[in-house]
């Protein structure tokens, strides 16, 4: 049961992360849970169905269709968290007036909560796909069934708690610098999504690694430790990471902030030019 | 004039591919899942190459391929192979094992 319930939480922390991340930088819209169960129910039945497809996916385009699905799948999110980050550059400061004069729910239209309910979809579908695969290996391969649902129930609750934790820390950032961490914190993700879609890239030798390792903190933080896959989730920390990863991961930054700047005029100064 | 520039269109693909299909090239490797178990558990491999692992899964049931060392990480279907590119190493041990099945699912990648 334990290590059953230990590779459960390892695949709904790096899920239940990123949702923390989501929920708390799309605070002060309006039914916004829904959104995000909606992304999250989308996400299981994603992946159920990739779980499903793991034979065809594996095989396709050469062998290396799995590679090509991951990193595809990444970076729509990070396209997605991208034009969030340049929607909310501009209507942001906006939000963030009417929250603290107000106090309650403003109503930005769907169109950023959609973006962000793609990428929790997005998110549970990686990591579920791998958790349903291993409870599949593992019940075909006569696991007792009380275990194996106790190990899932606590693998689920572990990693769940821990993202909790993460979402309680985040609202207790004051009002004024709030949206500003919780937008950095989504630009670091969507980095670490693309040094991760850069990874796969490499795996499938699509892409050159340029430095197959160019360094190796693990002696410091381990990939494997619960601390280490928590930075590997929300910064996109790789103790022993390719120099491809880290052209992906600082380009991604350099293009969000760039398009921030210049597309995310407040929309008051746009509408003044002429 | 539609027929050069879908000449054209063709060349390029066929040049896409062509530099693609150079990866075979590289020296391949094949580790097998049998009961759980990779075969072989030690697995020597020149250093400084990129190198192309053939991983083959016998087994009933799906297995992950995942390396900490080699930042590696692969579901290997039932009954199907996979590719995974490595490297170029430096000489050394790099471990690996199958994620679904760690206790018995071990093997080491020595480069030399």
């Amino acid at each position: 049961m334990l290590g059953i319930g230990v590779l459960i939480l390892r695949e709904v922390l790096e899920a239940s992360l990123i949702i923390s991340v989501v929920y708390a930088a799309t605070r002060g819209i309006p039914a916004r849970g829904r959104w995000v169960g909606l992304g999250v129910g989308t996400g299981v039945a994603g992946a159920l169905l990739v779980a499903a497809f793991a034979g065809a996916i594996a095989s396709a385009v050469s062998g290396i269709g799995q590679e090509v699905f991951n990193a595809s799948v990444l970076l729509a999110a990070v396209v997605m968290i991208g034009w969030h980050a340049i929607w909310m550059s501009s209507h942001g400061k906006a939000l963030v007036t009417k929250l603290k004069s107000v106090g309650s729910e403003v109503s930005v239209g769907h169109r950023p909560l959609a973006a962000l309910l793609v990428v929790v979809a997005i998110a549970v579908l990686r990591e579920g796909s791998e958790a349903v695969l291993f409870v599949y290996a593992q019940a075909a391969n006569g696991s007792d069934w009380i275990d194996l649902v106790a190990g899932v129930g606590a693998g689920v609750l572990g990693g769940a708690a821990i993202g909790l934790a993460l979402y309680l820390g985040l609202l207790r950032i004051p009002m004024r610098y709030f949206f500003t961490a919780t937008n950095w914190l989504l630009l670091l993700v969507a980095a670490g999504m693309a040094a991760q879609s850069a990874n796969f890239l490499v795996q499938a030798d699509i892409l050159p690694p340029l430095g197959a390792r160019l360094w190796d903190t693990s002696a410091l933080l381990s990939d494997r430790s619960l601390f280490g896959q928590t930075l590997h989730a929300l910064i996109g920390y790789d103790a022993r990471p390719a120099g491809i990863q880290l052209a992906f991961y600082f380009v991604t930054v350099v293009i969000i902030v760039l398009g921030m700047k210049l597309w995310g005029k407040p929309r008051s100064r746009i509408s003044g030019a002429s | 004039m539609v027929n050069h520039s879908a000449f054209r269109w063709i060349a390029v693909v066929y040049w896409l591919l062509s530099v693609t299909a150079t990866a075979a090239d590289d020296p391949a490797f094949r580790l097998t899942i049998r009961d759980h178990r990779f075969e072989p558990a030690e697995l020597v491999v020149p250093a400084g190459q990129k190198i192309k692992l053939e991983v083959e899964n016998q087994d009933a049931t799906p297995e992950e391929f995942e390396s900490y060392e080699l930042n590696r990480e692969k579901v290997v279907p039932a009954k199907g192979t996979v590719v995974i590119f490595v490297g170029p190493l430096k000489p050394g041990r790099y471990p690996f094992f199958g994620d679904f099945n760690k206790d018995s699912a071990k093997g080491v990648l020595i480069a030399k």
